[in-house]
């Protein structure tokens, strides 16, 4: 209390001193500022809207600047994308595996991020954080070879178990900075109040968390859908993921730009929606043990 | 302490107990499992790889070579030297423009403005968006013949570019697609930071008269420097392994001169489109051994600076 009272006296009393030369240099700044922020706004959305324009343009008009912005607008390219190469059965893969590989990482990774934030077993975390370190490709070697041996490349569920290491490590790093910042009391009280330790974490903990489990889960839904080099390896024909299925695309001899522009839509739309759908929780999840420092 | 006496219930009860006072290592043991058996085992593996002349067919037999592959690795000036260098300039220059970048549009949005969310979004899209399709849709920006950026270039008279084309203009074309994905995750990163700072410091600083610049410069830089720490480290991680942009954009070998080749390119070629799995194991087990290096360095300094 005493503390905002002391505030509030220096910041009203100096700003009466500079008060004349203030307005012309703030109203100044504040331009340039408008000016920068369009500016940064262009940079990032401009060559996402020029991926977009094309998907709707015939390739003629891709090949003719005098056309960059207007043309007549056309959805063959999504019509020959969508019905030719069986990219509805991609999509669903690319849904599944990113679903199963979420799910199944915050069974486990919920309760080990618990643990550690609780009993600050920052050791143990560093095994699960190695994970994110790690280039993929010295995982994938051995897992290629045990799995090709296994008869198991091409199936789901080894693409699932690879995809789980990019979630597992996400959602255990992101759900520590959340159980760290969240506060012991409520726990410690429902203890006294006759739950066992692992019923208070079923029954408070978890309930309070699903702002953060949800976070997780969306993150990690996102970094699973947008990987690529494991299911470049790993998957099968019928089990390829939508970025694999990007890059074969362009395999063959010359490339369909207005086809290619509306498969690399597809892939970017739904997780664009699902991304602003719940910035928040993106934002949150991102940032995530950065401010502590 | 009156408890049941009935079987089935002290049974239970005593599972229960069993699980709450064990609950630590009941929680994290499967997570940590899970990822030793699917981290330890391959390392473990790699390492043997690197050390037999292990390629072809994956069920085929393969003979123990000491440290051939290692020594041969080493004696490589046409790839694997280039590779690192590539590696490392990919990363140093990607990290420098998005640090400076990133705090600089940071600084822009620090304060509440209107439409302060259209911002935001903007900013968010690039960071989320599938680096494959990323890299397709730069492609098609970055033609010679019919892309936007040579367009943008004769439009205010410049002349065109080749771009991805040639082999000395492809990798920093390549580093700006980074700059151009990645200098988000730096200002959101960076933008919490300066949310959880205190006003109070910069409110001293500013009625001793400092100005705008020595502010930032002796009062917020310092008190922002973890997070500066935990953005450097989160994205040099991910720098030095980038792999989705390079292979998308310039295929198998970083292209037909391996202009783009960087480590983590070129161990993917080796395994998976030559399967010489020996070779390619020792450059892994190398290119771990610089990611572990650079981590302790950064964290090193982390500490250093508390």
């Amino acid at each position: 209390m005493s503390a905002t009272l002391t505030d509030v006296g220096p910041k009203t009393t100096p700003t009466v001193l500079p008060r004349r030369r203030k307005p012309l240099r703030s109203r100044a700044y504040k331009l340039f500022r408008v000016v920068m922020l369009i500016l940064v706004v262009i940079v990032f959305i401009a060559p996402l809207a020029w991926m977009l324009l094309a998907s709707f343009k015939t390739n003629v008009d891709i090949y003719d600047a005098g056309k960059s912005v207007i043309f007549s607008p056309t959805w063959e390219n999504y019509s020959n994308v969508l019905g030719r190469n069986n990219y509805f059965q991609f999509i669903f893969n690319s849904f599944w595996v990113a679903f199963c590989s979420t799910a199944l990482s915050l069974v486990l990774g919920v309760p080990a991020a618990y643990a550690m934030s609780r009993f600050t077993m920052h050791r143990s975390a560093l095994v699960v954080l190695m994970a994110r370190i790690i280039p993929g490709v010295s995982l994938l070697v051995p897992w290629y070879y045990v799995f090709s041996n296994m008869r198991l490349v091409g199936g789901f569920s080894v693409l699932i178990l690879s995809h789980m290491f990019v979630a597992l490590p996400l959602i255990v790093y992101i759900m520590m900075s959340f159980f760290d910042s969240m506060p012991l009391e409520l726990e410690e009280s429902a203890q006294v109040d006759g739950l066992t330790a692992i019923g208070a974490f079923a029954r408070i903990t978890l309930p309070l968390s699903v702002g953060g489990i949800a976070t997780a889960g969306i993150l990690s839904f996102i970094f699973s859908w947008n990987n690529f080099m494991f299911a470049l390896v790993l998957s099968g024909a019928h089990t390829k993921t939508l970025p694999v299925a990007i890059f074969n695309f362009v395999s063959y001899a010359s490339i369909d730009w207005g086809g290619l522009m509306a498969a690399a839509v597809v892939v970017t739309i739904p997780i664009m929606v699902i991304a602003l759908s719940t910035q928040k929780y993106i934002v949150t999840g991102l940032t995530a043990g950065a401010t502590k420092g | 302490m009156t408890v049941l006496t009935t079987t089935p219930r002290s049974a239970w009860r005593a599972y229960s107990d069993w699980a709450n006072t064990h609950r630590k290592w009941l929680f994290a043991a499967p997570a940590m499992i899970f990822v030793g058996v699917l981290i330890a085992f391959p390392l473990a593996w790699t390492l043997y790889l690197s050390l037999t002349d292990a390629h072809g067919s994956v069920r085929a037999a393969s003979h123990f070579v000491g440290f051939g592959n290692y020594l041969e690795v080493l004696k490589d000036t046409k790839r694997f030297w280039p590779a690192t260098g590539r590696t490392f300039a990919f990363t140093l220059s990607a990290l420098a423009v998005e640090m400076v970048l990133g705090m600089c549009i940071a600084l822009l949005l620090w304060r509440p403005f209107r439409g302060e969310k259209w911002v935001r979004v903007a900013i968010l899209l690039p960071l989320v968006a599938t680096p494959v399709a990323v890299g397709m849709m730069w492609r098609l920006i970055f033609d010679p013949n019919i892309g936007f950026a040579n367009q943008l270039l004769n439009f205010i008279g410049l002349p065109s570019q080749p771009w991805l084309s040639s082999p000395q203009t492809a990798l920093p074309t390549l580093v700006f697609v980074d700059i151009w994905q990645w200098t988000p995750m730096v200002v959101l990163i960076l933008l919490a930071g300066l949310t959880a700072l205190s006003d109070e410091p910069d409110e001293a600083a500013r009625i001793d008269g400092a100005n705008a610049w020595q502010r930032f410069r002796f009062v917020t830089l310092p008190l922002l420097m973890p997070t500066v720490i935990v953005a450097v480290l989160l994205r040099s991680i991910d720098a030095l392994k980038t792999f989705d942009i390079l292979y998308a954009t310039k295929g198998k070998g970083g292209g037909s001169f391996n202009e783009v080749e960087t480590l983590n390119v070129y161990a993917y070629g080796l395994s998976f489109d030559y399967n010489s799995y020996g070779l390619a194991s020792a450059v892994l087990i190398l290119f771990f051994l610089i990611i572990v290096a650079c981590m302790f360095v950064l964290t090193r300094r982390r500490k250093g600076n508390r």
